[in-house]
Protein backbone atom coordinates (compact mmCIF):
# COMPACT_ATOMS: atom_id res chain seq x y z
CA UNK A 1 0.00 0.00 0.00
CA UNK A 2 1.66 3.25 -1.09
CA UNK A 3 1.68 5.88 1.66
CA UNK A 4 2.43 9.41 0.54
CA UNK A 5 3.37 12.04 3.09
CA UNK A 6 2.76 15.46 1.60
CA UNK A 7 5.30 17.05 3.94
CA UNK A 8 8.08 15.33 1.98
CA UNK A 9 6.43 14.63 -1.39
CA UNK A 10 5.09 17.34 -3.66
CA UNK A 11 1.44 17.43 -4.61
CA UNK A 12 2.49 17.22 -8.25
CA UNK A 13 4.36 13.97 -7.56
CA UNK A 14 1.34 12.49 -5.78
CA UNK A 15 -1.15 13.43 -8.48
CA UNK A 16 1.31 12.40 -11.21
CA UNK A 17 1.63 8.93 -9.65
CA UNK A 18 -2.16 8.61 -9.34
CA UNK A 19 -2.68 9.71 -12.95
CA UNK A 20 -0.23 7.09 -14.25
CA UNK A 21 -2.16 4.18 -12.74
CA UNK A 22 -3.72 1.87 -15.28
CA UNK A 23 -7.16 0.40 -14.81
CA UNK A 24 -5.56 -2.95 -13.95
CA UNK A 25 -3.11 -1.58 -11.39
CA UNK A 26 -2.61 -3.69 -8.28
CA UNK A 27 -1.81 -0.60 -6.24
CA UNK A 28 -5.43 -0.15 -5.28
CA UNK A 29 -5.11 1.40 -1.81
CA UNK A 30 -3.29 4.69 -1.30
CA UNK A 31 -2.89 6.66 1.89
CA UNK A 32 -2.14 10.38 1.84
CA UNK A 33 -0.78 11.96 5.02
CA UNK A 34 -0.52 15.64 6.01
CA UNK A 35 -2.58 17.26 3.25
CA UNK A 36 -2.40 20.53 5.30
CA UNK A 37 -5.13 22.24 3.31
CA UNK A 38 -3.41 21.83 -0.06
CA UNK A 39 -5.51 22.30 -3.16
CA UNK A 40 -6.32 19.69 -5.82
CA UNK A 41 -5.31 16.68 -3.73
CA UNK A 42 -6.16 13.48 -5.66
CA UNK A 43 -7.75 15.43 -8.51
CA UNK A 44 -8.08 13.88 -11.94
CA UNK A 45 -7.85 10.18 -11.03
CA UNK A 46 -9.12 7.69 -13.60
CA UNK A 47 -8.63 4.28 -12.01
CA UNK A 48 -10.67 2.00 -9.70
CA UNK A 49 -8.53 2.63 -6.62
CA UNK A 50 -9.13 3.77 -3.06
CA UNK A 51 -7.41 6.90 -1.74
CA UNK A 52 -7.57 7.71 1.96
CA UNK A 53 -6.61 11.28 2.86
CA UNK A 54 -5.81 11.83 6.52
CA UNK A 55 -6.63 15.46 7.33
CA UNK A 56 -8.22 18.65 6.01
CA UNK A 57 -7.85 19.42 2.30
CA UNK A 58 -8.08 22.68 0.34
CA UNK A 59 -9.92 23.38 -2.90
CA UNK A 60 -10.98 20.95 -5.65
CA UNK A 61 -10.07 17.73 -3.85
CA UNK A 62 -10.94 14.69 -6.01
CA UNK A 63 -12.09 16.98 -8.81
CA UNK A 64 -12.88 15.31 -12.14
CA UNK A 65 -12.78 11.95 -10.39
CA UNK A 66 -13.48 8.80 -12.40
CA UNK A 67 -13.89 5.35 -10.81
CA UNK A 68 -11.85 6.08 -7.66
CA UNK A 69 -13.14 5.95 -4.09
CA UNK A 70 -11.64 8.92 -2.26
CA UNK A 71 -12.10 9.36 1.50
CA UNK A 72 -11.24 12.64 3.25
CA UNK A 73 -10.83 12.20 6.99
CA UNK A 74 -11.33 15.89 7.67
CA UNK A 75 -12.92 18.94 6.07
CA UNK A 76 -12.77 19.80 2.39
CA UNK A 77 -12.39 23.28 0.92
CA UNK A 78 -14.28 24.68 -2.05
CA UNK A 79 -15.30 22.52 -4.98
CA UNK A 80 -14.72 19.06 -3.56
CA UNK A 81 -15.45 16.44 -6.27
CA UNK A 82 -16.22 19.21 -8.75
CA UNK A 83 -16.97 17.82 -12.18
CA UNK A 84 -16.85 14.23 -10.90
CA UNK A 85 -17.66 11.72 -13.64
CA UNK A 86 -17.95 8.48 -11.63
CA UNK A 87 -16.69 6.88 -8.45
CA UNK A 88 -17.33 7.83 -4.84
CA UNK A 89 -16.01 10.69 -2.74
CA UNK A 90 -16.63 10.63 1.00
CA UNK A 91 -15.88 13.70 3.16
CA UNK A 92 -16.02 12.77 6.81
CA UNK A 93 -16.06 16.38 8.01
CA UNK A 94 -17.64 19.51 6.50
CA UNK A 95 -17.34 20.71 2.92
CA UNK A 96 -17.01 24.32 1.86
CA UNK A 97 -18.79 26.00 -1.05
CA UNK A 98 -19.68 24.43 -4.38
CA UNK A 99 -19.31 20.81 -3.29
CA UNK A 100 -19.92 18.51 -6.26
CA UNK A 101 -20.21 21.48 -8.66
CA UNK A 102 -21.01 20.46 -12.24
CA UNK A 103 -20.63 16.78 -11.34
CA UNK A 104 -21.72 14.42 -14.11
CA UNK A 105 -21.84 11.15 -12.18
CA UNK A 106 -20.72 9.19 -9.14
CA UNK A 107 -21.62 9.69 -5.50
CA UNK A 108 -20.47 12.44 -3.13
CA UNK A 109 -21.19 11.86 0.55
CA UNK A 110 -20.57 14.58 3.14
CA UNK A 111 -20.93 13.51 6.76
CA UNK A 112 -21.02 17.09 8.10
CA UNK A 113 -22.42 20.28 6.58
CA UNK A 114 -21.84 21.67 3.12
CA UNK A 115 -21.85 25.45 2.79
CA UNK A 116 -23.24 27.59 -0.03
CA UNK A 117 -23.87 26.41 -3.59
CA UNK A 118 -23.68 22.69 -2.90
CA UNK A 119 -24.42 20.87 -6.17
CA UNK A 120 -24.38 24.02 -8.28
CA UNK A 121 -24.97 23.10 -11.93
CA UNK A 122 -24.95 19.37 -11.09
CA UNK A 123 -25.33 17.25 -14.20
CA UNK A 124 -25.94 13.72 -12.96
CA UNK A 125 -23.95 13.38 -9.75
CA UNK A 126 -25.66 12.10 -6.60
CA UNK A 127 -24.88 14.09 -3.45
CA UNK A 128 -25.87 13.04 0.07
CA UNK A 129 -25.22 15.59 2.82
CA UNK A 130 -25.82 14.26 6.32
CA UNK A 131 -25.80 17.78 7.82
CA UNK A 132 -27.19 20.96 6.26
CA UNK A 133 -26.45 22.87 3.06
CA UNK A 134 -25.99 26.62 2.59
CA UNK A 135 -27.71 29.10 0.31
CA UNK A 136 -28.16 28.64 -3.44
CA UNK A 137 -27.62 24.91 -3.30
CA UNK A 138 -28.56 23.04 -6.50
CA UNK A 139 -28.48 26.34 -8.42
CA UNK A 140 -29.23 25.53 -12.09
CA UNK A 141 -29.05 21.83 -11.21
CA UNK A 142 -29.64 19.83 -14.36
CA UNK A 143 -29.65 16.15 -13.40
CA UNK A 144 -28.83 13.86 -10.49
CA UNK A 145 -30.00 13.88 -6.89
CA UNK A 146 -29.25 16.08 -3.90
CA UNK A 147 -30.24 14.55 -0.57
CA UNK A 148 -29.98 16.69 2.58
CA UNK A 149 -30.63 15.15 5.97
CA UNK A 150 -30.48 18.54 7.72
CA UNK A 151 -31.70 21.94 6.55
CA UNK A 152 -31.25 23.91 3.34
CA UNK A 153 -30.40 27.61 3.14
CA UNK A 154 -31.99 30.35 1.04
CA UNK A 155 -32.86 30.00 -2.65
CA UNK A 156 -32.68 26.22 -2.86
CA UNK A 157 -32.81 24.97 -6.44
CA UNK A 158 -32.83 28.40 -8.04
CA UNK A 159 -33.36 28.08 -11.82
CA UNK A 160 -33.35 24.31 -11.48
CA UNK A 161 -33.72 21.99 -14.48
CA UNK A 162 -34.36 18.29 -13.82
CA UNK A 163 -32.33 17.37 -10.73
CA UNK A 164 -34.22 15.81 -7.80
CA UNK A 165 -33.90 17.47 -4.41
CA UNK A 166 -34.79 15.72 -1.15
CA UNK A 167 -34.57 17.65 2.14
CA UNK A 168 -35.46 16.22 5.54
CA UNK A 169 -35.19 19.45 7.57
CA UNK A 170 -36.38 22.96 6.94
CA UNK A 171 -35.83 24.92 3.75
CA UNK A 172 -35.20 28.62 4.33
CA UNK A 173 -36.47 29.50 0.89
CA UNK A 174 -36.94 28.14 -2.61
CA UNK A 175 -35.26 29.76 -5.57
CA UNK A 176 -36.90 30.85 -8.82
CA UNK A 177 -38.93 28.08 -10.48
CA UNK A 178 -38.25 25.57 -7.68
CA UNK A 179 -41.34 24.09 -6.04
CA UNK A 180 -42.26 21.33 -3.62
CA UNK A 181 -43.49 18.19 -5.34
CA UNK A 182 -45.18 15.06 -4.03
CA UNK A 183 -42.93 12.30 -2.71
CA UNK A 184 -44.23 9.29 -4.63
CA UNK A 185 -43.35 5.63 -4.17
CA UNK A 186 -40.72 5.62 -6.88
CA UNK A 187 -39.10 8.68 -5.29
CA UNK A 188 -39.03 6.89 -1.96
CA UNK A 189 -37.32 3.95 -3.64
CA UNK A 190 -34.79 6.28 -5.24
CA UNK A 191 -34.16 7.99 -1.90
CA UNK A 192 -33.77 4.65 -0.11
CA UNK A 193 -31.18 3.58 -2.64
CA UNK A 194 -29.22 6.80 -2.24
CA UNK A 195 -29.31 6.64 1.56
CA UNK A 196 -28.12 3.02 1.50
CA UNK A 197 -25.28 3.94 -0.84
CA UNK A 198 -24.30 6.71 1.60
CA UNK A 199 -24.32 4.27 4.51
CA UNK A 200 -27.47 5.64 6.13
CA UNK A 201 -29.51 2.55 6.81
CA UNK A 202 -32.63 2.37 8.89
CA UNK A 203 -31.78 5.35 11.09
CA UNK A 204 -33.68 7.78 8.90
CA UNK A 205 -37.41 7.73 8.17
CA UNK A 206 -37.90 8.21 4.42
CA UNK A 207 -41.31 9.75 5.12
CA UNK A 208 -39.67 12.76 6.80
CA UNK A 209 -38.22 13.99 3.51
CA UNK A 210 -39.84 16.49 1.21
CA UNK A 211 -39.16 16.61 -2.47
CA UNK A 212 -38.39 19.73 -4.52
CA UNK A 213 -37.93 20.15 -8.23
CA UNK A 214 -38.53 22.35 -11.23
CA UNK A 215 -41.88 24.00 -11.97
CA UNK A 216 -40.61 23.97 -15.58
CA UNK A 217 -41.83 27.49 -16.22
CA UNK A 218 -38.45 29.13 -16.51
CA UNK A 219 -36.47 26.94 -18.85
CA UNK A 220 -39.27 26.09 -21.29
CA UNK A 221 -40.01 28.62 -23.97
CA UNK A 222 -43.56 29.90 -23.64
CA UNK A 223 -45.21 31.87 -26.42
CA UNK A 224 -46.73 34.34 -23.93
CA UNK A 225 -43.19 35.43 -23.00
CA UNK A 226 -42.10 36.18 -26.54
CA UNK A 227 -42.19 39.92 -25.86
CA UNK A 228 -39.60 39.51 -23.12
CA UNK A 229 -36.82 38.38 -25.45
CA UNK B 1 -7.88 36.98 -4.22
CA UNK B 2 -6.10 38.50 -1.19
CA UNK B 3 -5.50 36.65 2.03
CA UNK B 4 -6.41 37.40 5.61
CA UNK B 5 -5.01 35.95 8.79
CA UNK B 6 -6.08 36.79 12.30
CA UNK B 7 -5.37 35.34 15.71
CA UNK B 8 -6.80 36.13 19.13
CA UNK B 9 -5.12 34.49 22.11
CA UNK B 10 -7.05 33.17 25.07
CA UNK B 11 -3.99 31.59 26.73
CA UNK B 12 -1.66 34.37 27.99
CA UNK B 13 1.34 32.05 27.90
CA UNK B 14 1.21 32.21 24.09
CA UNK B 15 1.51 36.02 24.01
CA UNK B 16 5.29 36.12 23.46
CA UNK B 17 4.72 33.95 20.37
CA UNK B 18 1.90 36.01 18.85
CA UNK B 19 4.03 37.53 16.07
CA UNK B 20 5.64 34.21 15.19
CA UNK B 21 2.20 32.60 14.93
CA UNK B 22 0.92 35.37 12.64
CA UNK B 23 4.07 35.25 10.49
CA UNK B 24 3.49 31.52 10.00
CA UNK B 25 -0.08 32.22 8.93
CA UNK B 26 0.80 34.96 6.42
CA UNK B 27 3.46 33.00 4.53
CA UNK B 28 1.10 30.40 2.96
CA UNK B 29 -1.23 33.27 2.00
CA UNK B 30 1.49 34.89 -0.13
CA UNK B 31 0.09 33.04 -3.17
CA UNK B 32 -3.20 34.85 -2.67
CA UNK B 33 -1.65 38.27 -2.23
CA UNK B 34 1.93 38.76 -3.45
CA UNK B 35 1.76 42.55 -3.93
CA UNK B 36 1.93 43.89 -0.41
CA UNK B 37 1.35 42.90 3.18
CA UNK B 38 0.56 44.48 6.47
CA UNK B 39 -0.36 43.59 9.99
CA UNK B 40 -1.56 45.11 13.24
CA UNK B 41 -0.33 43.79 16.57
CA UNK B 42 -2.03 44.57 19.88
CA UNK B 43 0.69 44.61 22.55
CA UNK B 44 1.30 45.88 26.09
CA UNK B 45 -0.09 49.36 26.79
CA UNK B 46 1.79 51.98 28.83
CA UNK B 47 -0.46 53.88 31.26
CA UNK B 48 -1.49 57.35 30.03
CA UNK B 49 0.55 56.88 26.88
CA UNK B 50 -0.34 56.39 23.24
CA UNK B 51 1.65 54.51 20.60
CA UNK B 52 2.18 56.10 17.21
CA UNK B 53 3.47 53.95 14.37
CA UNK B 54 5.22 56.21 11.85
CA UNK B 55 6.43 55.36 8.39
CA UNK B 56 9.08 57.09 6.27
CA UNK B 57 10.89 56.22 3.04
CA UNK B 58 13.73 53.68 3.04
CA UNK B 59 16.91 55.22 4.47
CA UNK B 60 15.11 58.04 6.28
CA UNK B 61 17.00 59.51 9.21
CA UNK B 62 14.73 58.55 12.11
CA UNK B 63 17.23 60.07 14.60
CA UNK B 64 16.36 63.52 13.31
CA UNK B 65 12.64 62.78 13.69
CA UNK B 66 13.12 61.42 17.20
CA UNK B 67 15.14 64.47 18.24
CA UNK B 68 12.26 66.63 17.06
CA UNK B 69 9.80 64.57 19.13
CA UNK B 70 12.01 64.88 22.20
CA UNK B 71 12.76 62.36 24.95
CA UNK B 72 10.10 59.76 25.83
CA UNK B 73 9.84 57.48 28.85
CA UNK B 74 9.49 54.42 26.63
CA UNK B 75 12.33 54.25 24.07
CA UNK B 76 11.30 54.40 20.41
CA UNK B 77 11.55 51.19 18.42
CA UNK B 78 12.69 51.29 14.81
CA UNK B 79 11.43 48.55 12.48
CA UNK B 80 12.88 48.98 8.98
CA UNK B 81 10.85 51.83 7.44
CA UNK B 82 8.62 52.21 10.52
CA UNK B 83 9.19 53.54 14.01
CA UNK B 84 6.92 53.14 17.03
CA UNK B 85 6.99 56.01 19.51
CA UNK B 86 5.18 55.85 22.84
CA UNK B 87 4.23 59.34 24.01
CA UNK B 88 2.23 60.78 26.92
CA UNK B 89 -1.42 61.42 26.10
CA UNK B 90 -1.10 65.14 26.85
CA UNK B 91 1.63 65.58 24.22
CA UNK B 92 -0.18 63.60 21.50
CA UNK B 93 -1.88 66.54 19.78
CA UNK B 94 1.32 68.62 19.64
CA UNK B 95 3.45 65.73 18.35
CA UNK B 96 0.87 64.72 15.73
CA UNK B 97 0.73 68.35 14.54
CA UNK B 98 4.54 68.39 14.32
CA UNK B 99 4.62 65.12 12.35
CA UNK B 100 2.02 66.50 9.97
CA UNK B 101 4.56 69.15 8.97
CA UNK B 102 7.10 66.47 7.95
CA UNK B 103 6.33 65.66 4.30
CA UNK B 104 8.13 62.28 4.28
CA UNK B 105 6.57 60.92 7.46
CA UNK B 106 3.10 59.48 7.79
CA UNK B 107 1.21 58.12 10.75
CA UNK B 108 0.34 54.49 9.99
CA UNK B 109 -1.61 53.80 13.15
CA UNK B 110 -2.22 55.02 16.65
CA UNK B 111 -3.67 53.64 19.82
CA UNK B 112 -2.93 52.53 23.33
CA UNK B 113 -2.05 48.99 22.24
CA UNK B 114 -2.07 48.79 18.43
CA UNK B 115 1.05 49.03 16.32
CA UNK B 116 0.77 48.67 12.56
CA UNK B 117 3.20 47.85 9.78
CA UNK B 118 2.71 47.64 6.02
CA UNK B 119 4.89 47.56 2.96
CA UNK B 120 4.91 46.61 -0.69
CA UNK B 121 6.50 43.20 -1.38
CA UNK B 122 6.05 39.47 -0.83
CA UNK B 123 4.34 38.94 2.54
CA UNK B 124 7.00 36.62 3.97
CA UNK B 125 9.65 39.25 3.15
CA UNK B 126 7.56 42.06 4.60
CA UNK B 127 7.09 40.05 7.81
CA UNK B 128 10.85 39.43 7.98
CA UNK B 129 11.77 43.09 7.39
CA UNK B 130 9.66 44.13 10.36
CA UNK B 131 10.71 41.20 12.57
CA UNK B 132 7.10 40.14 13.06
CA UNK B 133 8.18 36.81 14.53
CA UNK B 134 9.66 38.65 17.55
CA UNK B 135 6.53 40.68 18.37
CA UNK B 136 4.27 39.81 21.27
CA UNK B 137 0.71 40.70 22.17
CA UNK B 138 -2.82 39.48 22.68
CA UNK B 139 -4.24 39.58 19.15
CA UNK B 140 -3.08 40.41 15.68
CA UNK B 141 -4.46 40.58 12.18
CA UNK B 142 -2.67 40.59 8.86
CA UNK B 143 -3.36 40.81 5.17
CA UNK B 144 -1.70 39.77 1.92
CA UNK B 145 -2.88 41.90 -0.98
CA UNK B 146 -3.46 41.19 -4.64
CA UNK B 147 -4.31 44.68 -5.83
CA UNK B 148 -7.46 44.94 -7.92
CA UNK B 149 -9.30 48.07 -6.91
CA UNK B 150 -6.45 50.59 -6.48
CA UNK B 151 -2.69 50.76 -7.08
CA UNK B 152 0.07 48.70 -5.46
CA UNK B 153 1.32 51.24 -2.95
CA UNK B 154 2.14 51.13 0.72
CA UNK B 155 -0.88 53.32 1.40
CA UNK B 156 -3.04 50.80 -0.45
CA UNK B 157 -1.76 47.96 1.73
CA UNK B 158 -4.01 46.71 4.50
CA UNK B 159 -4.81 46.96 7.38
CA UNK B 160 -6.65 50.24 7.27
CA UNK B 161 -7.16 52.29 10.37
CA UNK B 162 -9.38 55.28 10.82
CA UNK B 163 -9.55 55.46 14.59
CA UNK B 164 -7.39 54.75 17.63
CA UNK B 165 -6.72 51.03 18.15
CA UNK B 166 -9.11 50.18 15.29
CA UNK B 167 -8.10 48.41 12.14
CA UNK B 168 -9.70 46.42 9.38
CA UNK B 169 -8.52 44.03 6.69
CA UNK B 170 -10.71 43.21 3.72
CA UNK B 171 -10.90 40.54 1.07
CA UNK B 172 -13.28 41.52 -1.71
CA UNK B 173 -14.41 44.75 -3.31
CA UNK B 174 -17.09 47.25 -2.39
CA UNK B 175 -19.32 48.78 -5.02
CA UNK B 176 -20.80 51.74 -3.13
CA UNK B 177 -17.65 52.99 -1.40
CA UNK B 178 -17.61 56.40 -3.11
CA UNK B 179 -21.11 57.21 -1.92
CA UNK B 180 -20.39 55.97 1.62
CA UNK B 181 -17.08 57.91 1.68
CA UNK B 182 -18.85 61.17 0.78
CA UNK B 183 -21.43 60.54 3.50
CA UNK B 184 -18.71 59.84 6.08
CA UNK B 185 -16.72 62.91 4.97
CA UNK B 186 -19.81 65.00 5.61
CA UNK B 187 -19.75 63.53 9.11
CA UNK B 188 -16.17 64.73 9.58
CA UNK B 189 -14.14 61.58 8.80
CA UNK B 190 -10.87 61.95 6.92
CA UNK B 191 -9.54 59.43 4.44
CA UNK B 192 -5.98 58.95 3.24
CA UNK B 193 -6.65 56.94 0.08
CA UNK B 194 -9.27 56.23 -2.61
CA UNK B 195 -9.39 52.64 -1.42
CA UNK B 196 -12.73 50.90 -0.82
CA UNK B 197 -11.50 49.06 2.27
CA UNK B 198 -10.58 52.28 4.02
CA UNK B 199 -14.23 53.30 3.65
CA UNK B 200 -15.33 50.12 5.43
CA UNK B 201 -12.88 50.89 8.24
CA UNK B 202 -14.20 54.46 8.36
CA UNK B 203 -17.79 53.29 8.52
CA UNK B 204 -17.06 51.10 11.56
CA UNK B 205 -15.10 53.91 13.25
CA UNK B 206 -17.99 56.30 12.67
CA UNK B 207 -20.54 53.82 14.02
CA UNK B 208 -18.48 53.10 17.11
CA UNK B 209 -17.94 56.82 17.56
CA UNK B 210 -21.74 57.15 17.65
CA UNK B 211 -21.77 54.72 20.56
CA UNK B 212 -22.20 51.37 18.82
CA UNK B 213 -20.31 48.31 20.05
CA UNK B 214 -18.05 46.51 17.59
CA UNK B 215 -20.77 43.90 17.07
CA UNK B 216 -23.43 46.58 16.46
CA UNK B 217 -21.17 48.46 14.05
CA UNK B 218 -20.53 45.25 12.10
CA UNK B 219 -24.24 44.50 12.03
CA UNK B 220 -24.91 47.99 10.62
CA UNK B 221 -22.29 47.57 7.89
CA UNK B 222 -24.35 44.67 6.47
CA UNK B 223 -26.98 47.20 5.45
CA UNK B 224 -24.69 50.09 4.52
CA UNK B 225 -21.95 48.42 2.50
CA UNK B 226 -22.66 46.84 -0.87
CA UNK B 227 -20.29 44.44 -2.54
CA UNK B 228 -18.16 41.45 -1.74
CA UNK B 229 -16.34 41.29 1.51
CA UNK B 230 -14.85 39.27 4.24
CA UNK B 231 -13.70 41.62 7.00
CA UNK B 232 -11.52 40.89 9.98
CA UNK B 233 -11.57 43.77 12.44
CA UNK B 234 -9.34 44.53 15.41
CA UNK B 235 -10.10 46.83 18.33
CA UNK B 236 -8.25 47.53 21.57
CA UNK B 237 -9.91 44.58 23.25
CA UNK B 238 -11.38 42.46 20.49
CA UNK B 239 -11.40 40.77 17.18
CA UNK B 240 -14.36 40.39 14.80
CA UNK B 241 -15.22 38.59 11.57
CA UNK B 242 -17.96 39.37 9.05
CA UNK B 243 -18.76 37.93 5.60
CA UNK B 244 -21.15 39.45 3.09
CA UNK B 245 -24.60 37.81 2.75
CA UNK B 246 -23.65 35.81 -0.34
CA UNK B 247 -20.33 34.74 1.14
CA UNK B 248 -18.41 35.48 -2.00
CA UNK B 249 -14.98 35.23 -0.43
CA UNK B 250 -13.58 32.17 1.30
CA UNK B 251 -13.10 31.98 5.05
CA UNK B 252 -12.10 29.36 7.60
CA UNK B 253 -12.06 29.64 11.36
CA UNK B 254 -10.56 27.46 14.03
CA UNK B 255 -10.78 27.52 17.80
CA UNK B 256 -9.14 25.74 20.69
CA UNK B 257 -9.07 26.55 24.41
CA UNK B 258 -5.90 28.57 23.77
CA UNK B 259 -6.81 30.68 20.70
CA UNK B 260 -9.29 31.61 17.98
CA UNK B 261 -7.96 32.05 14.47
CA UNK B 262 -9.18 33.18 11.08
CA UNK B 263 -7.67 32.28 7.73
CA UNK B 264 -8.81 32.88 4.18
CA UNK B 265 -7.76 29.30 3.62
CA UNK B 266 -7.11 26.42 5.98
CA UNK B 267 -3.50 26.42 4.78
CA UNK B 268 -2.94 29.53 6.89
CA UNK B 269 -3.85 27.67 10.08
CA UNK B 270 -1.91 24.43 9.73
CA UNK B 271 1.02 25.35 11.98
CA UNK B 272 -0.99 26.70 14.92
CA UNK B 273 -0.42 24.76 18.15
CA UNK B 274 -3.06 22.07 18.62
CA UNK B 275 -4.66 22.59 15.20
CA UNK B 276 -5.21 18.86 14.78
CA UNK B 277 -7.73 18.85 17.61
CA UNK B 278 -9.15 22.34 16.93
CA UNK B 279 -12.77 22.94 15.95
CA UNK B 280 -12.54 24.04 12.33
CA UNK B 281 -15.54 25.62 10.60
CA UNK B 282 -16.61 28.01 7.88
CA UNK B 283 -18.14 31.21 9.28
CA UNK B 284 -21.69 31.74 8.08
CA UNK B 285 -22.59 34.57 5.73
CA UNK B 286 -23.97 37.79 7.24
CA UNK B 287 -23.27 36.58 10.76
CA UNK B 288 -21.23 38.70 13.14
CA UNK B 289 -18.52 36.83 15.02
CA UNK B 290 -16.43 38.55 17.66
CA UNK B 291 -14.28 37.78 20.63
CA UNK B 292 -13.28 40.20 23.40
CA UNK B 293 -10.60 40.11 26.06
CA UNK B 294 -11.95 39.89 29.59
Amino acid sequence: MPTIDLTNTTLRELNGALHKLSHESNETLWRVLNPRGLHSVAAGIDAPIQVEIEGHVGYYCAGMNQRAYVVVRGNAGQGVAENMMSGHVHVQGDASQAAGASGCGGLLVIDGNASARCGISMKGIDIVVKGSVGHLSAFMAQAGNLVVLGDAGEALGDSIYEAHLYVRGSVKGLGADCIEKPLKEHHKAELQKLLSAAGVNGSVDIGEFRRYGSARKLYHFHIDNVGSY
Amino acid sequence: MCGIAGIFLKDHSLEPKLGALLAGMLTPLSDRGPDSAGFAVYGEPAANHVKLTLRAPQGYDFERLLRAVGPTAVPPEVYDTHVVITIPDERQAAIVAQIDTMPDVSIVGQGTRMTMFKEVGRPEQVAKRFGLDRMSGTHAIGHTRMATESAVTTNGAHPFTTGPDQCLVHNGSLSNHNAVRRELQRNGLKFQTDNDSEVAAGFLTWKMGEGASLAQAMEASLGALDGFYTFVIGTESGFGVLRDPIACKPAVMAETERWVAFGTEYRALVDLPGIDSARVWEPEPAKVYFWERH
